[in-house]
């Protein structure tokens, strides 16, 4: 997976910066697109994932829920943060501006704020479950409340161009352009998964430390001190 | 304590923006309504945590009737001992801050529909950090983003109503708000209390 989610990359990269034309209006500027647009929809997806875990782990118990929505909310934020990073830099050159008051970037930053808000409580309660419980909470009503903030930011004010992709419509981008979109799309989601899986293993063994099957396949590997 | 805590950030304004009235009349509802917002939180974080220490939650927890009526009680009481001077108050604050007089009313339902709300989402995160240190700080991060939307309202309904636009709609939008808190926050917060007492 680590592979495909490399090759999708480097075609993504290649094709996105070096293939695809540059646009009539916006020069070679648009390609931040190919790091904006898979991070901005990562991270609500993400966020989607983190209280669907939540669901899972409050209704069912199952702890691997509980980690998927704990690790995955790392990655989030981060995905977060370089979606606002990079609009910024899109934003200076196309809108004259580096930072405005718009609908969607606002959403975003009070999406980061949840999400840092998760991690904090998260960090914030020593014992695992009641930290997984209360996270779960937070997450869920987040999860309620993302349409109502969307709402009420996209009433407030918006400059930002309708979305380039609809799922059922035709997409408003050229096929050359658009293919290093959709590539690096899978690739960001990819790169998720990778590193969520990197993190949840470590995070299994941590939390099994104590037990017996761990230190029997730990055993020749690592002795603690005794 | 939360009230003066609101009389004075509200005055600390005028000091620091100058007292030009046209600039105080236009920034009149965002300055009341994040001093609102300020105060509460100063208070959230204080509504469970005397009962958590001193065990009363836990009596709460067991007692047989249902959980999410006592906190919709709790609640009534937290809006009775803050909300209601809060509402007292904010009128002569805004003469105090030259908000026009048509703007007055409509700032004193937007409150009325508001505050509610705002303690109710508010205690959510209270329920979730009580038995925490520093848990005021931790609070106040949790929810503000949940607040956004009811600011947003409030703040442009009462800027509307001063320049004599439409404001209806902001206020039903307030309501429906409130509505959706008031039937489903009650129940969100005995979850988070019962996980943080557990």
């Amino acid at each position: 997976m680590s592979i495909l989610c490399a090759a999708l990359m480097l075609y993504g990269f290649f094709s996105g910066l070096y293939l695809a034309p540059a646009d009539y209006q916006q020069g070679d500027g648009f390609r931040i697109i190919y790091i904006h647009v898979p991070t901005a929809f990562l991270s609500l997806a993400i966020y989607a994932f983190i209280a669907l875990n939540s669901i899972i782990f409050l209704i069912w118990q199952i702890k691997l829920a509980d980690i998927l929505a704990k690790e995955s909310a790392i990655i989030g934020a981060l995905y977060t943060f370089i979606a606002l990073i990079s609009g910024s830099l899109w934003g200076k050159p196309m809108w004259g501006t580096w930072w405005i008051w718009d609908a969607r970037l606002t959403s975003e930053l009070i999406l980061l704020f949840l999400y840092l808000g998760y991690i904090g409580l998260r960090s914030a309660i020593p014992e695992e479950r009641r930290s997984g419980k209360a996270g779960a909470i937070l997450a869920i009503v987040g999860m309620m409340d993302i349409p109502i903030i969307h709402f009420s930011v996209e009433w407030w004010s918006t400059l930002h161009q309708g979305p380039t992709l609809a799922k059922f419509a035709k997409p408003s981008i050229a096929n050359e352009m658009l293919y290093p979109l959709l590539a690096m799309i899978l690739a960001f989601a990819l790169f998720y998964v990778v590193i969520l899986l990197f993190r949840l293993r470590i995070e299994i063994l941590k939390r099994n430390f104590h037990t017996q099957w761990l230190q029997q396949w730990l055993g020749p590997k690592l002795r603690g001190p005794e | 304590m939360p009230l003066l805590f609101f009389v004075m950030v509200i005055s600390l304004f005028p000091m620091a923006l100058g007292v030009e009235p046209h600039l105080l009349a236009r920034l009149a509802p965002a300055i009341i309504w994040v001093a609102v917002v300020l105060a509460l939180l100063m208070s959230l974080d204080n509504v469970f945590k005397s009962d958590y220490q001193q065990g009363a939650l836990e009596q709460f927890v067991l007692s047989p009737y249902p959980l999410s009526l006592l906190i919709l009680g709790k609640s009534i009481a937290h809006w009775i001992a803050i909300g209601l001077p809060l509402l007292l108050l904010a009128p002569l604050f805004s003469v105090l801050l030259n908000l026009p007089f048509a703007g007055v009313g409509v700032l004193w339902v937007t409150l009325l529909l508001g505050i509610p709300t705002l303690s109710l989402i508010g205690s959510i995160g209270a329920a979730l950090t009580v038995g925490l240190q520093q848990g005021g700080l931790l609070l106040a991060i949790l929810v503000l983003p949940f607040m956004v939307p009811i600011v947003i309202f409030a703040a442009s309904g009462v800027a509307a109503a001063g320049n004599g636009a439409p404001f209806y709609s902001e206020l039903l939008l307030l309501a429906a708000l409130l509505l959706l808190t008031l039937a489903l926050g009650p129940v969100a917060i005995s979850f988070a209390l019962r996980v943080s007492i557990e």
